[in-house]
């Protein structure tokens, strides 16, 4: 990894990604078992499903100091548990708006689909993803709170509706 | 976060074993320093680094640690929990403790084998032991429920594998249904005349197997049928079963043929599928004599009482068995199996699709499955192998490569036409006399008797021109080339660009994955590779597993193979069901999602997210309550659950909170 040795300075982004089991933390195994090189900045959790992902997960990471958040599903159509990528879509579009009311850059947060066979698009997306928050600079969840002195209590504690999430049709 | 629950779960005594994986993780990872981190963190009373976690010796580590009281909870930071979960929570029971108190950190296939930076492969090591650290505290012991597991099997495809899979696991006492899609099993085995490298006739080999299905008392064939849903988890799957209607009853047909010699077509007109339209057949047909089940079909595009309902139905008065049966309609059979094999077997490349090679050009440019026909005694031809004039060829050249090792095409090596290519070889060179020339990229040949035979060829005076063709033309520069195919080439061994005029192409086309892979693989919830292939579990050591526990794969639907190959790799799918089903019961993982009844706000957001119904509402305890029978554990309810009444056991909501401060608590 070239950008790792070439400046002991520069910004390393923190990035928490939630990888659901069949495909999109297989696709990371065997990006291993194919030894492909890419950044080091993202720690995995494993989910079984991406329909797992609470949006509170998210929040949680970005209030904790995470700089970015990656969540790894399977294709549209191809869940393992039928369609729960389809309820992580559905959370993402919200938490993109919410992200942004917040004052909060929403490339932060990314969603991709990645299949089990895809190792090289794990590689890819890991690599792009550090580079976009790298160019984000740091979070400073604080600061920024501060900023938003106005914000009502809750929305500091970032406590999102789950049953708003699940009613609408997005 | 609620207190550690000491009464379930004892004080937490957290033991981390940090594995060097001989050097694939030491190579990368400072292991002693994440051993020494990792002693530091709270609640863990023995860290230690082994070479080896998943030895013996490794798993004794862990065990002697819970016999002698020093930990309650077990953390492993070695390979992926994909490849060695299953081993570490057994040691975890084998030493005394619930194999649920254990959590993987994945150091290597995420970290070591991906990272170059040592400072950063260890750094990033760590957080994710402390991660699994922080996790195991909210960790209570669980237990796998058992079910039963139906004894019956179902084998899709009835090719070579699939026929294999059926016979392995219907002689092992098993109740097996063989759906198959074509009016006939056998594949395409049965298409092709001889098998290399022997040279042992295609249609004696299989043509046994083929009666064997159909008088085996324990296999249903289900020809002319196909898989429509399927639902249900390993041990119990339910399988939907539509059989197309083909107009002749089936328990009452003796395949005599009469209805076909009887057909008011008194000439064929439609291209025979199993000649792959070198031939034509009637609407009504067996596909090729030894067809199993030998049952007519009447395809009802082309039969004149499906198109003006005004045929003197002369197949009806000759058929002494009145099996003729226009008002066939189709058949839905649903039936419980507890495991499932695919053979649903592979297509060849379409020729059309390389135009420099004239395939539907020139009418003497075949592909090697139309020559497997024309070579084939009981084919269109008879055996004979003529030109498109009827004349014989002089001179033949055979393209391999052709939709393989290209990458406008297919990058992979198709595996199986150097060695077809050379028994076309064979067989042309026998039965025309013909000069036989080989285009090849590189001959590859392993496997038993399989170089000999291409030391053979090499004696019969075939010849072998190492070069890509460029093209096929019939554009002659000189007498000699005209009213003749050429092939333009560089012959990469002596470094010149030839042409070499021949009467007769052959297209060695590679091997595709079924245009309907994607849906297949979608009916019974597995994955492709991006080539199309069903992907197996691991591709060394569960070859014929999948993701979903209880499919199991065979030949070629998983790769391109041989027929060797795709006969071992049934035979390694039917043990692998047989183990399954004759086993009687599965443990299922513990991860299913329960209900907090008293925190339940009565919401009914849950209910409609489940895609299994495994949700209702107990309207006497006014809450939503979870089917633990019926739930596969996919957490999507727990996700949506505004009051935290739902939580999914091994992902409960704290632990996961817990592993977020814990892969950020270590930068």
């Amino acid at each position: 990894m070239s950008e790792a040795k070439s400046d002991n300075k520069r910004f390393e982004p923190r990035i928490v990604a939630f990888f659901c089991n069949w495909c999109t933390y297989t696709a990371a195994d065997l990006a291993g078992t194919a030894r492909m090189r890419y950044a080091a900045n993202v720690r995995v959790i494993r989910l079984m499903c991406s329909g797992r992902l609470d949006p509170q997960f998210v929040f949680a990471a970005l209030r904790g100091g995470a700089d970015g958040v990656l969540i790894g599903g399977c294709h549209p159509g191809d869940c393992h548990y039928q369609e729960g990528n389809h309820k992580a879509l559905r959370r993402f579009v919200l938490m993109q708006r919410f992200l942004t009311t917040m004052g909060i850059e929403p490339e932060r947060v990314r969603l991709e689909w990645i299949a089990a066979s895809e190792g090289d698009k794990v590689q890819r997306v890991i690599n792009q993803m550090t580079e976009k928050v790298r160019a984000l600079g740091p979070l400073r969840l604080e600061q920024r709170m501060l900023l938003h002195t106005d914000l009502p209590e809750p929305l500091l504690e970032t406590s999102l509706e789950p049953a708003l999430v699940e009613g609408g049709r997005v | 976060m609620p207190a550690l629950d000491s009464a379930s779960n004892g004080t937490p005594r957290i033991g981390v074993y940090v594995c060097h994986c001989g050097i694939n993780i030491a190579h990368t990872v400072d292991v002693p320093a994440c051993a020494e981190f990792a002693r530091a963190l709270p609640h863990v009373t023995v860290a230690r680094e082994y070479k080896f976690m998943c030895s013996d010796p490794g798993q004794e580590l862990i065990q002697q640690d819970l016999r002698d009281g020093l930990v309650n909870r077990v953390v492993v930071a070695s390979c992926s929990p994909l490849m060695h979960e299953h081993t570490f929570r057994t040691a975890t029971k084998v030493g005394g403790g619930n194999p649920f108190m254990f959590q993987m950190a994945n150091i290597r296939e995420h970290v070591s084998w991906v990272t170059v930076d040592k400072g950063m492969a260890t750094d990033k090591a760590k957080s994710l032991i402390a991660a699994a650290v922080a996790r195991i505290s909210f960790h209570e012991p669980l237990e796998r429920t058992r079910v039963p597991v139906h004894p019956d099997v179902m084998v899709v495809g009835g090719g070579i594998a699939g026929i294999h899979a059926a016979l392995t696991m219907a002689d092992a006492g098993k109740k097996v249904y063989l759906v198959e899609r074509e009016p006939t099993i056998g594949g395409h085995m049965a298409k092709f005349d001889k098998t290399f490298p022997t040279l042992d006739c295609s249609a004696c080999i299989l043509t046994p197997k083929m009666s064997a299905v159909r008088s085996h008392p324990n296999i249903t064939l289900w020809s002319y049928s196909e898989v429509s849903h399927v639902e249900g988890y390993v041990g119990n799957f339910k399988a939907t079963v539509k059989r197309k209607p083909r107009y002749v009853k089936e328990d009452q047909c003796v395949g005599c043929l009469d209805c076909i010699e009887s057909c008011v077509y008194k000439v064929a007109k439609v291209p025979d599928e199993f000649n792959v339209g070198l031939s034509m057949r009637k609407p009504v047909y067996v596909p090729f004599p030894q067809a199993t089940p030998l049952v007519a079909v009447i395809d009802p595009e082309t039969c004149i009482e499906f198109k003006s309902h005004h045929c003197k139905k002369t197949c009806v008065e000759a058929c002494e068995k009145d099996a003729i049966d226009f008002n066939q309609v189709e058949e839905i059979h649903e039936v419980p199996v507890g495991a499932i094999v695919l053979a649903t077997g592979f297509k060849t490349f379409d020729a059309k699709r390389i135009s420099r090679y004239g395939y539907g050009k020139y009418p003497n440019v075949y592909t090697s499955l139309e020559v497997e026909r024309m070579v084939n005694a009981a084919g269109p031809t008879g055996g004979e192998v003529h030109l498109a004039d009827g004349a014989k060829p002089r001179a033949v050249g055979i393209i391999h490569c052709v939709g393989s090792r290209d990458v406008a095409t297919n990058r992979y090596c198709s595996k199986v036409c150097c060695m077809y290519s050379l028994k076309l070889a064979h067989l042309l060179k026998e039965r025309t006399g013909a000069e036989v020339y080989n285009f090849y990229i590189d001959m590859r040949t392993p496997g038993k008797g399989y170089e000999e035979f291409y030391d053979r060829l090499l004696q019969e005076q075939v010849h072998f021109i190492r070069g890509r063709v460029a093209e096929v033309s019939d554009w002659a520069m000189d007498d000699e080339e005209e009213g003749r195919l050429i092939l333009r080439v560089e012959d990469t061994l002596i470094g010149r660009v030839r042409r070499i005029p021949v009467d007769m192409v052959v297209l060695s086309v590679g091997l595709e994955a079924q245009p309907d892979a994607d849906d297949v693989r979608r009916l019974f919830n597995i994955s492709c590779s991006k080539e199309g292939w069903f992907l197996e579990r691991h591709p060394k050591l569960a070859p014929v597993s999948t993701f979903t526990v209880g499919i199991f794969l065979a030949g070629a639907c998983q790769g391109p193979k041989d027929i060797p190959e795709s006969v071992a790799q049934a035979g390694a799918a039917a043990a692998e069901a047989l183990a399954l089903v004759d086993r009687g019961h599965v443990e299922l993982e513990p991860n299913t999602a329960y209900s907090v009844e008293e925190l339940c706000s009565g919401c009914h957001v849950c209910i409609a997210l489940c895609p299994y119904s495994a949700i209702a509402f107990d309207k006497t305890k006014n809450a939503s309550v979870v089917n633990g029978a019926l739930c596969k554990g996919c957490g999507t309810c727990v996700a949506a659950c505004p009051s935290g009444a739902l939580q999914q056991n091994l992902f409960r909501d704290e632990q996961i909170f817990e592993e977020i401060k814990g892969v950020l608590s270590y930068v």
